[in-house]
């Protein structure tokens, strides 16, 4: 049990922000946070040798797709686009956070599994490895989702809709 | 001279640091000749800048009460949890829906033998479904040598559940250990990268027939039933009305003429 508190308490504030990051809905994210740790202490034997990050991440990410499945099931919309904004940001300077919520906004724009891939690599700072693991998918799934993800953040960011882009570039 | 070429995965990990010494200066040197693929990577970094930005003040919160580590740990050993968490499903959701499928789940073990077998399903698909270099032993490939294999083990014909109208493929399977003898065990998953996991295995009572009949432990759940003494069960981490009408579809083709 100490060998586990060692591992995971220094993880759990990682853990919030990419589950808020997800969830975009503080209570929602720290529900899901509280449920993955629960999962965690009574799983801590069974886990694999290898990153306990990516363990806890992968548990994490699990609960997340389950639950966006479930609202999706349910036909219930998830709060992505207003919610949590201010939340997210008290602590940034003001003109700061017109940056910062604008490039939340517009990652909210993405698909969930480009979301998901760039939160872990760009934020979290999971190898592209272990990002493969906690999304359960091959590595080079990782690097495309994460170059469309790219790609399409940057459209957004440059005021592009995706939509335009080939009318735009045949302009040229 | 010669360079291995740029490729589109280096210019990621040169954003996210991710390349060696030598490899970095190379991707470096190729963006000081290719300034409209330089802007692209300065772009990403950009981006994950800002996002770090954003993000990064979450990280420093105070941890509410519930997400301290201790108290978690506390309050697992204090009360027994599945109870709990069955009352819980109770009172949020009625007598219904999930709550019923908890209950009956926890209340009706080692009545017929059912919850057991949901139970060795759900385990099958912690220890097999993540794995990612041998989910399975027999590849569907060889799906007739699996179909001998498990039979025989059985002692019983086992045919394996054709998915691919629910957007499942066969990955394979294998014989699992019970504490009731041999089950075999059939993975799916679908291009999503999601896994199902079947498990069947005769039941000790050789006549029993049972409706299907929800089951979830910690997140993975599905359906469970039998049919003539043998025991079925479908098991998943997708909701149970999408597992539904996959169980059926199973229980269609399984069933004894």
């Amino acid at each position: 049990m100490k060998d586990m508190l060692v591992q995971v308490e220094p993880l759990i504030p990682a853990l919030r922000r990419y589950a808020r990051a997800l969830m975009r809905d503080r209570a929602a994210a720290d529900d899901l946070v509280q449920d993955c740790l629960e999962r965690a202490v009574s799983r801590w034997h069974q886990r694999r040798d290898g990153s306990v990050r990516a363990w806890l991440f992968t548990i994490l990410h699990n609960l997340a797709v389950t639950q966006f499945r479930q609202a999706t099931a349910r036909g219930r919309h998830m709060p992505i686009d207003e919610a949590g904004e201010q939340a997210l940001v008290s602590a940034a300077a003001q003109e700061q956070r017109l940056i910062y919520q604008d490039v939340l906004g517009k990652l909210a724009k993405l698909p969930e599994e480009q979301r998901a891939v760039l939160l872990l690599v760009a934020v979290e700072d999971l190898s592209y490895a272990d990002a493969a693991e906690v999304l359960n998918v091959p590595i080079g799934t990782v690097m495309s989702r994460l170059s469309r993800a790219r790609d399409r953040l940057q459209q957004e960011m440059d005021g592009v809709a995706p939509g335009n882009v080939v009318a735009l570039r045949s302009l040229k | 001279m010669n360079q291995r070429p740029i490729t589109e995965d280096d210019l990621h990990a040169y954003v996210d640091h991710a390349l060696e010494p030598e490899r970095r200066a190379e991707v470096a040197s190729y963006l000081d000749d290719h300034p409209d693929v330089a802007g692209r990577v300065a772009g990403f970094a950009t981006q994950r800048e800002q996002l770090r930005g954003a993000l990064a003040s979450i990280a420093d919160e105070p941890l509410p009460a519930e997400l301290n580590l201790s108290h978690v740990i506390e309050g697992r050993r204090r009360r027994p949890r599945r109870v709990w968490g069955a009352i819980a499903a109770l009172l949020l959701l009625g007598l219904g829906g999930l709550g019923g499928w908890t209950m009956h789940g926890l209340l009706q073990e080692g009545s017929n033998g059912l919850s057991s077998l949901a139970q060795e399903a759900v385990y099958s698909y912690n220890v097999y479904a993540p794995d990612r270099v041998r989910p399975v032993e027999i590849r569907a490939s060889n799906s007739s040598e699996l179909t001998q294999w498990v039979s025989n083990r059985l002692k019983q014909p086992v045919k394996v559940p054709d998915l691919s109208v629910s957007g499942y493929r066969l990955m394979g399977g294998r014989l699992v250990a019970t504490s009731h003898g041999p089950a075999a065990m059939f993975m799916y998953d679908d291009d999503r990268g999601d896994r199902l996991v079947v498990l069947t295995r005769p039941m000790s009572n050789r006549n029993l027939d049972t409706p299907m009949m929800p089951q979830s432990t910690g997140g993975v759940g599905g359906f469970v039933w039998a049919d003539d003494g043998m025991g079925y069960t479908l098991v998943g981490q997708l909701p149970g009305d999408t597992l539904k009408p996959i169980a059926n579809e199973i229980r269609k083709q399984l069933r004894p003429i």
